[in-house]
């Protein structure tokens, strides 16, 4: 089934939101309870509190990272027409009805990761290491997989059972402490009475079993789930794709490349195709976010054919459970696999490097001598020598013609050599020396400028 | 007792309309999810049907002893926009495939065609236009292949019969690469 979502997938994913849910209560009625007798219901009450808190500071958080722009800038089609083809190509075969927003980060550690599931705040990233390092299948298979996630709502579920473990740890660290430190309440509760001092120990030893075990099973609970959403986010890539081994080789040279992405922090780590604080480990443990990687592709790769059926039997083969479940897997076509693209690596490091310039808001300023200078946007100065031969350049966007709708846009050259300026768009536009056409056409806003000698 | 046996007649009937409610719903959205992977498809069709007055425009300036595989991609393009019917629209566009791939063969002999910014573009923009037609076609069949089983089947058929829900056409290629295996030779 493709435009729902795999049964399986949605009955584990509320086993998880409930049992922590249930977890995050009854640790919040035993907190109460044990720190003040009676008081059960407003522990109850604390515990939606914490979770309430920390989900809105979570969401402000990914607010603020999607509109601040962590990433820098959204790419757009003209900056890089290929990769924006490539996630166009994979939202297609995934029947997404929204068209995510691309970032390209500039790191040298090949890495790709997908936050939200929602129309307007979808998000695939690439690091740029990962664009000339792969060739078109392998990255397919990337934005694939990051597009299963997004069609699967993994982030979306994940989040939020981060969030409640988040919840549960806190929770059960003020119980433990209070426990340590606030003794004198339960002495006086136990002068009371002697009947109520005993019931009063029973659910003093299980809130202190709770407390310890309670954080521990939700994390044992959050890092299973998050291994098998890897697995059918794998499973998904290789059925959109119709092409396994693009992913597989992709993952190998993912795991191949020694460097790390920069701006890994444990939070975002799950995120990743690859989790890069665990990458190297061969043998999943039980706290691991993603499935091993050598498993992952042993699976990608003795796959039969494209199909969830296929990854299913694949799946089954290597390990002793179940993925997709025999209700989706009923009405799941057969699909073939496809013969390889032949097509080498997407980009160049050139091509890269001046995609994630443009993507910055960097003007680039050719020298006559041949070298493009990047000047990056907040630059002050009204010219700026060029590193190799010496030569001051005059930065165009000194001369941005006025942004009057329905004015008539004029460049006027100021010598025969190379010239770029800006549009009133945004758009950096170049004139060669042997341009001699007496108006040009923005390629982004279309707007005719009239250029002038 | 009657008061009973009424009771539970309504109460089944209740689920019966219910059920047909929802079964019927349930087809409704797989028709739509239908109707719009077709519209991707043609949007994606027509796009390409754009692509090739230039790309042919291009290739004319560079490559001038190459009028005929010129001629065949667009009498090819000509063809593709008039095919009306699911099945005669793969066809044309299954022959504009092949002409355009012949035609990305012979600029290989042209250097100065194959350095042209535009060329570039236009082929990126193809390739791309290309798979994007696969991807949608695939997306597609697969969605027919979903609706034409939950309307045979038992007893989803019975609603589907009831309200007109009649079984779709494949959107078909005969891509021979897409069959064989891949031949290596050394």
């Amino acid at each position: 089934m493709i435009w729902e979502q795999i049964a399986a997938n949605r009955r584990r994913s509320v086993v998880l939101i409930t049992g922590m849910a249930l977890v995050l209560l009854v640790l919040g009625y035993l907190g109460g309870e044990v720190i003040q007798p009676g008081a059960g219901i407003l522990g109850l009450g604390v515990a939606g509190l914490l979770w309430a808190i920390q989900m809105g500071a979570y969401l402000t958080s990914a607010r603020s990272i999607l509109l601040h722009g962590a990433f820098g800038r959204e790419l757009q089609r003209d900056d890089n027409p290929r990769l924006y083809n490539l996630v166009e190509e994979m939202k297609l075969a995934s029947g997404l009805p929204f068209m995510p927003k691309i970032f390209l980060i500039d790191d040298p550690a090949p890495n790709a990761f997908a936050i939200g599931g929602k129309p307007n705040n979808s998000i695939v990233a690439v690091t740029s290491g990962l664009l000339h390092r792969l060739n078109r299948d392998e990255l397919q298979g990337v934005i694939a997989h990051e597009i299963g996630h997004l069609r699967n709502q993994d982030v979306k579920f994940m989040t939020l059972a981060a969030v409640m473990l988040g919840s549960i740890a806190l929770l059960s660290e003020i119980i433990l402490r209070s426990l340590r430190f606030g003794g004198r309440s339960r002495e006086r509760s136990r002068s009371r009475g002697n009947g109520g001092g005993q019931a009063q120990l029973v659910i003093l030893a299980i809130a202190i079993l709770f407390a310890i075990l309670g954080p521990l099973m939700a994390q044992l609970l959050y890092f299973a789930c998050s291994r098998k959403r890897e697995f059918l986010a794998d499973a998904c890539a290789a059925q959109f794709t119709r092409y396994p081994s693009g992913l597989a080789a992709a993952l190998e040279k993912i795991t191949g490349a020694a460097a790390k992405p920069e701006f890994t922090t444990k939070t975002i780590a799950p995120l990743f195709i690859v989790n890069p604080l665990q990458a190297a480990q061969a043998v999943s443990g039980l706290f691991s976010t993603h499935p091993p990687t050598q498993e992952r592709i042993g699976i990608l790769r003795s796959m039969g054919g494209a199909s969830l059926v296929d990854y299913e039997a694949a799946y089954s083969r290597v390990r002793t459970d179940g993925l997709i479940g025999a209700s989706s897997l009923r009405s799941a076509p057969a699909q073939a696999i496809r013969s390889a693209a032949v097509e080498g690596p997407v980009l160049t490091r050139q091509e890269v490097r001046d995609t994630v310039y443009r993507q910055h808001g960097y003007l680039p300023l050719p020298c006559s001598c041949g070298l493009e200078l990047q000047v990056p946007e907040n630059y002050q100065g009204s010219q700026i020598r060029c590193i190799r031969c010496g030569n001051a350049l005059a930065l165009p966007a000194a001369q941005t013609p006025p942004a009057i709708p329905g004015a008539k846009l004029q460049y006027r050259r100021n010598h025969t050599g190379w010239e770029s300026f800006r549009c009133t768009c945004g758009r950096t536009i170049q004139i060669s020396p042997a341009f001699s056409a007496p108006r040009i056409r923005c390629t982004n806003c279309r707007s005719q400028i009239e250029v002038k000698a | 007792m009657p008061g009973i046996a009424l009771i539970l007649v309504l109460v089944l009937a209740v689920f019966a309309v219910l059920w047909i409610a929802s079964s019927y719903n349930g087809l409704v959205r797989l028709r739509n999810a239908l109707q719009n992977a077709w519209a991707q498809i043609d949007v994606q069709l027509k796009r390409r049907h754009d692509l090739v007055p230039n790309l042919v425009e291009t290739v004319k300036g560079y490559a001038t002893h190459e009028r005929e595989t010129l001629e065949k991609v667009t009498q090819a393009r000509n063809i593709a926009v008039n095919a009306k019917g699911v099945a005669e629209r793969a066809e044309a566009e299954n022959i504009l495939t092949g002409t355009l791939k012949s035609l990305f063969a012979v600029a290989e002999a042209y250097p100065d065609l194959k350095a042209n910014v535009n060329f570039l573009n236009l082929q990126e923009e193809l390739t791309s236009t290309e798979n994007k037609v696969a991807f949608s076609r695939q997306y597609y069949n697969d969605s027919v292949m979903n609706y034409n089983t939950r309307i045979e089947v038992f007893p989803t058929n019975v609603v589907a019969n009831l309200f007109g829900f009649t079984r779709r056409e494949f959107f078909e290629v005969q891509d021979p690469g897409q069959r064989e295996a891949p031949k290596v030779t050394f």
